[in-house]
């Protein structure tokens, strides 16, 4: 099997999904963190590290049992319930282990794990690499991708309200007035992207 | 048809089965932290179950630390020295410490997590702190949205407090999928009575416990809190003594003006109570009687705006502005204030620059 066709087209995937089809700026998708766990540049690296990591694996994890059970049974309608499962049996796990073996990985990531398992982010790839048909390979480059468009954005977003913290915002625009209309800003900003890839 | 539905089920089910076994599995093996001791102070080891948070691993030792907001890292209060054991600080904790305190190892008891042995410091107080059982003895109005409540204890039926000091009253669960919480409210009687404690408490719109208190509670029925704790005290000197507060922040002025009557003390005061309208005003004829009681002690009610049809000849004005016409002697005063955070923050404000000592200015703010 010649693998070289799949891993670039995983490759193009995974570049738009970090820019043209940003999971967050472009589908809107995981905004809760985002505006909740945006106010510094370091608890926002966390996150976005964490999301990375849940949201490669789970749709590696979500690839596998979609078209090794659900297809072969013929349920594929029950991808929303069975997805979710795994997502938060998973992500229950992977704290679990590093809260014993990792206190670095843990202190790092592992405290932002609970905040992402039910995040529509980390479900929405899943059922957008069904929907797309992607095979396993440009799976990986999808979830990658999304999740390093996810932290970019973050980091952004938190980069941005650190500057504005000691700023004069008028009084009815503070806190989630600002960071919505800048979120705004953003994905206009992003959409500048769009035209750079034809690929999905 | 059916039997697409029992096959669907059934994958469902067990894929969910498989699941779970294999977290409890996880579970028993790496959450297990097998029994962990905790020194406390140098003095005494206790031996718990590892895996559970510190805070509600020493609740369940019934050592008792201050906590407002059920232990999700959202307070600050539940603060202690732990000396070994913690691993590195989290991100949760950073916001409520300061670089000072980081570097004495304090902590968030919350979010420390009991994974071996540890080695911590209580302070001492806090040992007197213990879980009281207690009856709602009375209830009464004293604004459309202020109320005293008068609690007798029954288990222990003794309490000894130092006046200025709060208590935790546990609301329990009262409306479909509500939760145990616990709130802070300072005691509000007369320290010489031992056998019961009495809480003013402001309705708070949308708020757990005092909803449970203005719309639950009823005269006898029976309620849990622990305490006391706060470390809002009268000082022990001579110095003139300025007191300022709001709404139901007389409660630990009441007591402490309880206490001076009691112990025969001496001290000049004067008590600043601000309200919006006069109807807001409340236990007037208490003060007068503490006026008459006391060596040298004024009530001075401030009203912010009384309403068209209110007679009131008593001072206008915001409470603050009260105090900066009034004080003649404030870098000699020691202030106690207590109230919502926007009261306190402004008496602070106007007393430092009547020059009132910063260190001579003490207070308990409600968040």
């Amino acid at each position: 099997m010649n693998l070289g066709p799949e891993i670039s087209q995983a490759f193009i995937v995974c570049i738009s999904a970090v820019f043209t089809q940003n999971i967050l700026l472009a589908y809107f998708l995981g905004l809760c963190p985002f505006l909740g766990v945006s106010r510094e540049v370091k608890t926002a690296t966390g996150l976005g590290l964490a999301v990375i990591f849940v949201l490669t694996s789970t749709c590696m994890l979500n690839w596998l049992v979609y078209h090794y059970i659900l297809v072969l049974l013929g349920l594929e309608f029950f991808r929303f319930i069975l997805f979710i499962i795994i997502i938060a049996a998973f992500v229950q796990l992977v704290e679990m282990v590093l809260d014993r073996y990792s206190p670095f990985l843990y202190q790092k990531l592992g405290v932002f794990l609970p905040l992402i398992t039910v995040n529509c982010a980390i479900l929405g790839a899943s059922l957008f690499m069904v929907i797309r048909d992607y095979s396993f390979i440009v799976t990986i480059g999808y979830g990658f991708g999304s999740g390093l468009g996810w932290f970019l954005a973050i980091m952004a977003m938190a980069g941005i309200r650190q500057k504005l913290a000691n700023d004069r915002i008028p009084q009815g625009l503070q806190g989630p007035g600002i960071t919505l209309i800048i979120a705004g800003l953003m994905a206009l900003a992003f959409m500048g992207f769009s035209g750079v890839l034809q690929g999905r | 048809m059916v039997l697409d539905i029992l096959v669907a089920v059934a994958v469902v089910s067990s894929i969910g089965t498989v699941l779970a076994g294999l977290l409890c599995i996880c579970e028993h093996f790496l959450a297990n932290y097998g029994p962990c001791r905790i020194n406390i102070n140098e003095e005494r080891d206790i031996t718990v179950v590892g895996g559970g948070n510190l805070l509600s691993t020493l609740i369940s030792e019934k050592i008792f630390i201050p906590s407002a907001c059920g232990g999700r890292g959202t307070c600050g209060l539940c603060k202690l020295k732990v000396l070994e054991g913690a691993g590195p600080l989290l991100p949760t904790e950073e916001p409520y410490l300061s670089d000072e305190e980081t570097q004495s190892d304090v902590r968030l008891s919350c979010q420390v997590k009991v994974r071996g042995d540890l080695k911590i410091e209580i302070p001492p107080e806090l040992f007197a702190v213990r879980e009281y059982i207690c009856r709602c003895a009375s209830i009464i109005d004293l604004t459309h949205d202020i109320k005293q409540f008068r609690f007798e204890l029954v288990e222990p039926g003794q309490i000894d407090f130092v006046p200025g000091q709060y208590i935790q009253l546990l609301a329990p669960v009262y409306k479909k999928g509500g939760e145990e919480v616990y709130r802070a409210y300072s005691i509000s009687s007369d320290p010489s009575d031992t056998n019961s404690i009495e809480l003013i408490i402001r309705l708070v719109p949308g708020g757990i416990c005092t909803t449970y208190c203005f719309e639950c509670l009823k005269v006898g029925d029976q309620v849990k809190f622990n305490g006391p704790y706060g470390d809002f005290r009268l000082s022990d000197n001579d110095t003139p003594i300025v007191f300022v507060a709001g709404g139901s922040g007389m409660a630990p002025i009441k007591c402490m003006l309880h206490h001076m009557k009691n112990t025969g003390n001496k001290r000049k005061a004067t008590y600043h109570f601000g309200a919006n309208v006069v109807k807001e005003l409340f236990l007037i004829d208490l003060m007068s009687s503490f006026e008459s009681e006391l060596e040298d002690f004024t009530f001075v009610p401030v009203v912010a705006s009384p309403a068209a049809d209110e007679s009131w000849d008593g001072q206008t004005g915001l409470v603050t502005e009260a105090v900066q016409r009034n004080l003649k002697n404030a870098s000699e005063c020691e202030a106690y204030l207590c109230g919502s955070a926007g009261l306190i923050d402004a008496a602070i404000k106007v007393l430092m620059e009547l020059g009132t000592k910063e260190e001579a200015i003490f207070y308990d703010k409600f968040e």
